[in-house]
């Protein structure tokens, strides 16, 4: 029986054996999973300008002011009636200047300044009420699918707000409750905030309630909800550490498609005249009020138009490019 | 099939009743009182007796139910006598003249009780059934207009899939939904009104078309609503028909139909796009309603005088009840679009039926 070398420990020994396996280079740090969403975030060329968009606009609406400090309301008739700086292009006699970039209006309010403060009333509103659609739709969602007692009377109330005609039903609303509410919060501008914000939130919610409730139902079944449920875990406690965390990826694509909607809602309601008070600009304010002279200025339609319609843009391919980095199966491909 | 069709049709029944209710309690929970017009002079106790000639002093389910009848029975025949008497379509049948009544005193034929609009003291039925026209030429014709676009670009877009023509299509698409109709709306006028001046800006109701010019005046007037209207159809219903059709695109079926030596064309256009028509049509029947909704945007822009039109200057004139008789038509056709949505999806796929 002849002595075996024994070595000094077991580890030493594999290492030995099974050298010819083991990785000379030390390997990569092991990778996140918002790395990884963000890396497919940036290979969709549309979502990070739509991104980078909606951050400049909405860093222009909130600095705006500071930088460019003309008042928006401040009449000033002698200058009215400008047009855009660019029409100098073509037409030197024209009256433009670098005084007011964008023009003034017919009682000689910059317009740049208008824009700006539409601009934050546009973009409060549309980020309010699609915060509050979002805690609704998520809560509705989360208790019908968590809770199987509670699923099938929320999921018909869900399927019978469906149904209700929005725009007749917000009009209605806005239309009936705007006195009290100007009375009761004492301003005008503030009543017709909390109640637009409501009246969309209130009936936008649908979608994200039954996407939640979707996700919840698969998710209620796998097997780190019974080890957590088998450990004790508090029903609570199962839903925020465990449940929401993994649904917050339908959560932020329905966010931007609530933000498209709540934005839309709030221009066309401004546009119908039922929004916002008259010396109070929001963009789809400023276009309703431009369309009656668009033939003299038709930049006063197209400015706020093209602003809206870009922001929803990309808001809208944000989105996409979302829904597109959030999903395990086409990311990586 | 029948059995299926019932079931559908009575589960809509609540949702209506539901609707009808949200749109009474919205009015019950505003403030404001219909009294407060009259004149201060008038005594209390005259102000009462109005007040319950009114109804207003009746317990609130009292009131709902006498509104739900006024709006399930005597509205609905109304309308039915409006087509038995003077329509195109229904006139050939004899006059149904269901909203009569016999009056107790004088045993005579005469109108029942109708919902009268306070801006122009007329019945509201009359003057929707006036309005309806319009908004059915401008809203059904850009449907189909829409539909008709869109269904080729998205059967090609998902064959040539991720070819030029499908990426520039989803951009379209991606701007259809995006720029709002308020916005396509001063857009189009601008350009082909104001600039170019090819086309009028305002719809002109009391254009009477019997001649060859009259028609395409009223052709070049409905070009720019339709198509304000059409963007949106088209941009949602192409997505649809594009992601359906690429869904069937890589299913077996498909190959077989290719082994077996078939035409491409006849394997795209009647296999692929018979079976990827399923979920598009219910998305078309779906879609109805909103396109209704979009009308009011529309109708307002282009002074079109349809029922979206009517909504709004009654709403700006505190016109309660023509205000709630056009919300609750507007749900009676999301509601009946959706039963259609339904049904159709039965009878195009058997499988739904025996659930």
């Amino acid at each position: 029986m002849t002595e075996q070398a024994i070595p000094a420990s077991p580890v030493e020994a594999d290492l030995e054996v099974y050298g010819a396996l083991v990785d000379k280079e030390p390997s990569k740090p092991p990778r996140s999973q918002w790395r990884d969403v963000w890396d497919q975030f940036r290979k969709h060329k549309g979502a990070v300008w739509g991104g980078g968009f909606l951050l400049f606009i909405t860093l222009a609406v909130i600095l705006g002011p500071y930088i460019w400090n003309l008042s928006p309301t401040q009449l000033d008739i002698r200058n009215k009636d400008w047009r855009p700086v660019y029409t100098l292009l073509w037409d030197g006699e024209a009256k433009a200047g670098w005084a007011h970039p964008f023009g003034t209006d017919q009682l000689g309010r910059d317009i740049l300044a208008q824009m700006i403060s539409g601009g934050r009333v546009s973009m409060a509103v549309g980020w309010s009420a699609m915060v509050l659609a979002l805690l609704i739709g998520t809560a509705v969602g989360v208790a019908s699918g968590y809770f199987k007692r509670a699923d099938f009377i929320l999921m018909r109330f869900t399927d019978l707000v469906l149904s209700l005609p929005i725009l007749p039903l917000v009009l209605l609303a806005v239309t009936l409750f705007r006195q009290p509410l100007t009375s009761f919060f004492g301003s005008p501008e503030r009543g017709m905030f909390v109640l637009i914000v409501s009246v969309i939130a209130l009936t936008s919610w649908m979608q994200t309630a039954r996407i939640v409730r979707g996700d919840i139902l698969a998710l209620k079944e796998r097997e780190f909800i019974l080890a957590a449920r088998s450990i004790g875990s508090k029903s609570s406690k199962i839903i925020f550490r465990h449940l929401l965390p993994n649904v917050i990826s339908p959560i932020m694509v329905s966010a931007t498609l609530g933000l498209a909607t709540a934005i839309i809602t709030e221009s066309a309601l401004s546009f119908l005249g039922v929004g916002f008070p008259s010396d109070f600009p929001t963009w789809g304010k400023l276009l309703s009020d431009a369309v009656v002279r668009m033939q003299e200025y038709p930049e006063r339609v197209m400015l706020p138009g093209i602003l809206i319609s870009l922001t929803v843009l990309s808001v809208n391919y944000l989105g996409d490019g979302l829904r597109d980095a959030l999903d395990p199966r086409i990311r990586g491909r | 099939m029948l059995n299926f069709t019932i079931r559908r049709l009575l589960l809509s029944l609540p949702t209506l009743l539901f609707i009808s209710l949200v749109i009474f309690l919205l009015l019950q929970l505003a403030p404001g009182d219909p009294m407060a017009q009259v004149p201060l002079t008038v005594p209390p106790e005259v102000k009462q007796k109005m007040r319950e000639a009114l109804g207003l002093g009746a317990p609130i389910h009292v009131q709902y139910f006498k509104w739900l009848y006024q709006f399930f029975v005597v509205e609905p025949s109304v309308w039915i006598d409006h087509l038995t008497a003077n329509s195109f379509l229904l006139g050939w049948l004899p006059d149904t003249q269901l909203s009569m009544a016999i009056d107790p005193d004088t045993g005579l034929l005469v109108q029942q009780q109708r919902v009268i609009s306070w801006q122009t003291r007329s019945p509201v039925m009359d003057i929707v059934i006036q309005r309806m026209p319009q908004t059915l030429w401008v809203v059904g014709l850009s449907y189909v207009v829409g539909i008709l676009i869109a269904i080729p670009i998205g059967i090609y877009s998902a064959y040539r899939h991720y070819s030029l023509f499908d990426q520039a299509g989803t951009f379209v698409t991606m701007v259809g939904f995006s720029i709002p109709p308020f916005f396509t709306g001063p857009l189009l006028i601008v350009i082909f009104s104001v600039s170019l001046g090819w086309l009028p800006s305002i719809y002109d109701t009391t254009l009477v078309v019997n001649s060859w010019d009259t028609f395409k005046i009223q052709l070049m007037q409905m070009i720019m609503p339709v198509m304000v209207l059409a963007l949106q159809t088209t941009a949602q219903i192409s997505r649809y028909m594009r992601s359906a059709m690429l869904d069937n695109l890589n299913q077996d079926y498909v190959r077989t139909a290719r082994a077996k030596g078939l035409k491409e064309a006849t394997v795209v256009m009647v296999h692929v796009l018979r079976n990827s028509m399923i979920p598009v049509v219910t998305v078309i029947a779906l879609g109805m309603p909103a396109i209704f909704g979009g009308a009011i945007i529309t109708e307002n822009v282009f002074k079109v005088n349809g029922i979206g039109q009517l909504l709004l200057t009654a709403l700006f004139a505190n016109d309660l009840p023509m205000v709630m008789t056009l919300t609750f038509i507007f749900a009676i056709l999301i509601v009946l679009f959706n039963l259609i949505a339904d049904i159709l999806y039965g009878v195009l796929d058997p499988r739904i039926r025996y659930d």
